[in-house]
């Protein structure tokens, strides 16, 4: 066993785990976060996708021991806890952008990381092309394409608000 | 129209949970004293079991148990099952071979499950499962359908001679032969439907759980329909009587036909459960799910179409071989039969069709439904056939179909179907106008200038959903009824619960079904909780799959709902000391006729408990309503789909530039979720037609056995795609509803591939129609990359080459 400490969600976390133990194990296993899902295994689908460090990785490719003093970021701490939604949830709701909802949170998180590094304006184009790592099976992509340009928009916008602050 | 009623755009009431990564799917959950299961499984499509060696795995780290098929038999555990029963033409009844959850001296396909290890963790049993030593005599073995039925090849089952399921047939031989006979043209096609794998993006799961105690067994498992998986498992497979075995499908993750079917492995976890007095929990890993989830489509099929001078079809011939994989399941035989042949009519007045299936056993993965199952397979032929006759004949193909619509309803066809309602000419018009037809010759021209080759598809399609009435599918062989069922539940203090047999795995019930009930009793949808997947819950349901839970499944909760506005009326007429017949209800409010005496809806529902103002000896207390919906027709939706492509013909590639779709659904629940459907019913069928296809090499092992060499369409594979609807309300439900579930996936693959032959000149292309397999028929025909070459070359002279 090897011991592994960092911060998940905003709290520190230390585990013992099998040094063979992923990332997306320790999140679902050890510390029961189960948004983050695994879809396949061979790191193509993007089901499990969270932030470490501020990007967005798929943690089915990541050994838990590599993580040590990282900072990782799930599904369930993307919105403050009882605090409103984040505008890329809010818009996956709005624009109907899910149906199983089994690939959402790999979406969602891949979508708030496309925008760091893509910017708030983002046309289609740009949307289909980043999301060659993240599969889905329902919606023909259609409205997910959708939601992360108006997810784009309100992060804009929230951000510009929190700065008149 | 109220904002959360019937026709109105709700945003999903389930979303909260998904978006902020609180489902509940089956590997969420997790129960005390939990172990895990790995399979292990065949290497060899073929060959005989000499020994299972289970030694060196038992005494592995963490190991709880190593079982193998002859303990499964031992413990009297019984086969798997197939639901319909198909007759051969001869009168003989389909020869369905034996199915073990665990393969017992013979495995037929690669990942055919031969043993179990269950293990404290998952990892400890995956290494386990390495030691399992069985000594297979390896079988020659047969891979393509067309090849199984000739003579020589290697013989699967004992009870099905030269592989050979059943050799069924529907329609009037000698009438078409006749019409055949008068035809003035007739065009032929060999098509193969390709075989696909449904890839829910969530993986299969099952844990099981046994409790000693009370004798009872809990499954949760990724089903679409938990009562049937109960009645199988029960009364079929024998693991515990019904009552003792409760099946929970609680979030699940997309289905698309592949979590209807009853599988081993929730078999045997089952059955691993009960042996070692410990929950067992199983999860598919992709690798898994791409071997043994049941697979779809896989049809050879030559059609022929008769037609007169004029472009009138005359008639239909269709033999085709439908390949079933190495054991039947659940449905498998109705797929090619029942749901394929009586589709071939088409939206079209066909005097005479006659179709002849035979059904074979191969040493690969079982096919079985599949989105759309039977009807994308029909759909293709029928609008390949129209689309290349219009060719033949030089007619424009929008007015080819027009000249063969279905025109005046109910509209009796020769391959049972009474369609009930439609306006095929309105949904063509209307595409033809949101496509811009006109446009397209200036959008050739202008493409080929570019240097590719632009091409324009049709594909005005129908389907049967609505599944079914009951006797009419007993009549066809059909092993259960299909009617639905629902129990409305009205709390005191007036907040309901519907509890519903179909089953939501991403359609949205949870919303849609509020609507209704909004809608019908004027309460707030907030108000409203969906309870659907299991079964301790829910007395019985058939489930959710051929796009029924619209049209069957909301039927059974109007039927409910009408039942308990009436006792309500009951308890509103004591209440406000009225006739019952003199009490109005409307909008949440039960009024008097002609007075202004009201009470509202959670006036009645509290006072139905307190029961303190009627006699309960002649007014029962309570408000509760159960009803079971037997459909009186299959529902038939139908509607129009363009696609537009252009091909690169130095690389193949096609790009899909636009998409119309225009559908009749009835009457629409919530627009939002049935756009949502659409475009994903097309992307599936895109993907069949440009990208996917299940490959195995001549020794039946899978080549494309994961998502690296299996093709699922990703988001710039695909385009926007433009939505819009036309509406002839169904006349056999009380919503009006048709379903919109499997219309896109049915609809789009000869869309697309009418618009590729269109763009490319040859008709001689099959699906996958991936950039290579372009690129060789260009070749083939001579309308390569040197047509592209002389294009640009002629460019400013703008030489229309291709027009």
């Amino acid at each position: 066993m090897a011991t592994v400490s960092l911060t998940v969600n905003g709290k520190s976390v230390t585990a013992d785990v099998d040094p063979r133990t992923l990332l997306v194990q320790l999140l679902r296993e050890n510390l029961r976060l189960t948004g983050t899902h695994v879809g396949c295994d061979t790191s193509q689908c993007g089901a499990c996708v969270v932030h470490v460090n501020g990007e967005a990785v798929k943690s089915c490719t990541v050994l838990a021991v590599q993580l040590d003093g990282a900072d990782v970021l799930s599904i369930e701490g993307l919105a403050p806890a009882n605090g409103p939604l984040h505008p890329m949830q809010e818009a996956f709701r709005e624009n109907h952008g899910l149906q199983c909802g089994y690939c959402t949170p790999g979406m969602i998180m891949t979508a708030v990381d496309m925008v760091r590094r893509k910017g708030h304006e983002l046309d289609d184009r740009t949307i289909r092309e980043e999301l060659e790592g993240n599969i889905c099976r329902c919606t023909g992509y259609h409205n997910i394409v959708k939601s992360i340009a108006a997810g784009a928009r309100a992060m804009a916008s929230g951000a510009a608000s929190k700065a008149a602050e | 129209m109220s904002a959360t009623g019937i026709g109105a755009a709700v945003r999903r009431k389930e979303d909260q949970r998904f978006i902020t990564g609180k489902g509940h799917y089956t590997d969420d959950i997790n129960r005390p004293g939990q172990t895990y299961a790995y399979f292990v499984r065949s290497p060899h499509a073929h060959a005989t079991i000499k020994s299972v060696d289970s030694g060196a795995a038992s005494s592995m780290p963490g190991v709880v148990a190593v079982l193998n098929g002859a303990e499964l038999a031992a413990d009297k555990i019984g086969g798997l099952i197939c639901g319909w029963m198909i007759h051969s033409k001869d009168g003989s009844p389909m020869k369905a071979a034996p199915h073990p959850a665990l393969a017992n001296n013979k495995v037929c396909h690669v990942g055919d499950p031969v043993a179990v290890v269950i293990a404290e963790t998952l990892a400890q049993a995956r290494d386990a499962a390495e030691k399992v030593n069985v000594d297979y005599g390896v079988l020659p073995a047969v891979i393509d359908p067309a090849q199984a039925q000739r003579a020589g090849v290697p013989q699967i089952h004992e009870v099905a001679p030269n592989n050979t399921i059943y050799q069924w047939h529907l329609g009037d031989a000698a009438g078409t032969d006749a019409a055949f006979k008068s035809a003035a043209h007739v065009t032929k096609l060999d098509i193969v439907n390709n075989r696909l794998i449904p890839n829910a993006i969530e993986p299969r799961a099952a844990l099981a759980e046994y409790d000693a105690g009370n004798e009872t067994l809990t499954l949760w498992n990724t089903s679409q329909n938990p009562h049937v998986a109960r009645l199988v498992i029960s009364a079929f497979i024998g693991m515990a009587p019904e009552h003792k075995l409760r099946v929970i499908a609680p979030d699940v993750g997309g289905g698309f036909g592949s979590k209807i079917f009853i599988y081993p492995e929730e078999v045997v976890s089952l059955w691993a459960s009960r042996r070692v007095g410990r929950p067992v929990k199983w999860v598919s890993d992709r690798s898994e799910a791409f071997l043994v989830d049941a697979h779809g489509r896989d049809h050879v099929t030559h059609a022929e179409m008769a037609l007169d001078a004029a472009g009138k079809i005359l008639g239909m011939r269709v033999k085709t071989v439908a390949n079933l994989g190495a054991y039947m399941q659940v449905f498998s035989s109705a797929v090619p039969t029942y749901l394929y042949a009586t589709l071939l009519s088409g939206q079209y007045q066909i005097p005479q069709i006659y179709c002849e299936v035979d059904a074979v056993y191969t040493n690969t993965n079982s096919v079985d439904a599949y989105r759309g199952a039977g009807r994308p397979e029909a759909t293709f032929v029928v609008e390949r056939l129209v689309e290349v006759a219009a060719r033949e004949l030089d007619i424009d193909p929008a007015e080819m179909r027009r000249k063969n619509f279905v025109k005046t309803f109910p509209h009796q066809t020769p391959v049972i179907f009474a369609y009930d309602a439609g306006d095929y000419e309105a949904s063509l018009k209307k595409a033809l106008d949101i496509a811009d037809y006109k446009g397209f010759a200036k959008r050739k021209r202008e493409a080929a200038r570019q240097g590719k080759l632009r091409g324009i598809g049709f594909s005005t399609y129908i389907e049967a959903c609505g599944l079914a009435p009951s006797q009419a599918v007993g009549a066809l062989g059909g092993g259960v009824g299909q009617w639905e069922s629902c129990e409305v539940r009205v709390n005191p203090t007036g907040s309901i619960e519907v509890l519903t047999g179909s089953h939501a795995h991403g359609q949205g019930h949870e919303t849609t079904f509020a609507q209704v009930v909004a809608e019908r009793l004027g309460v707030p949808i907030e108000n409203v909780s969906i309870v659907h997947g299991d079964t301790d819950k829910v007395q019985f349901g058939m489930g959710t799959y051929g796009s029924r839970s619209g049209a069957v499944g909301m039927s059974a909760l109007v039927k409910a709902l009408d039942k308990v506005e009436a006792k309500a009326k009951k308890v509103a007429a004591h209440l406000l000391e009225a006739a019952e017949g003199d009490i109005e209800f409307k909008d949440g409010n039960f009024s008097v006729a002609g007075t202004d005496k009201s009470v509202p809806w959670g006036g009645v529902a509290l006072n139905a408990y307190i029961a303190h103002k009627f006699n309960g000896q002649e007014l029962e207390p309570g408000l509760k309503e159960t009803s079971f919906y037997d459909p009186t027709n299959f529902t038939f939706p139908a509607g129009c789909h363009i696609c537009e492509v252009e091909v690169d013909p130095e690389t193949g590639n096609t790009e899909i530039v636009g998409w119309t779709a225009v559908d009749d659904f009835g009457v629409v629940i919530n627009p939002m979720i049935v756009e949502g459907q659409i475009h994903g019913g097309v992307a599936q069928g895109i993907g069949q037609a440009l990208c996917e296809g299940a490959i195995y090499d001549r020794e039946g092992q899978l080549v494309t056995g994961s998502l690296m060499d299996y093709c699922m369409p990703r988001a710039d594979h695909l385009p926007a795609i433009k939505v819009d609807t036309t509406m002839t309300k169904c006349p056999s439900n009380p919503l009006g509803i048709k379903g919109c579930g499997e219309a896109g996936a049915i609809a789009s693959p000869p869309a697309v591939i009418n618009a590729i032959t269109n763009a490319i000149g040859t008709e001689d292309i099959a699906m996958p129609a991936t950039p290579q397999a372009v690129w060789a028929a260009l070749q083939k025909s001579g309308r390569s990359l040197a047509r592209g070459v002389i294009q640009r070359d002629t460019e400013k002279k703008n030489v229309q080459l291709y027009l």
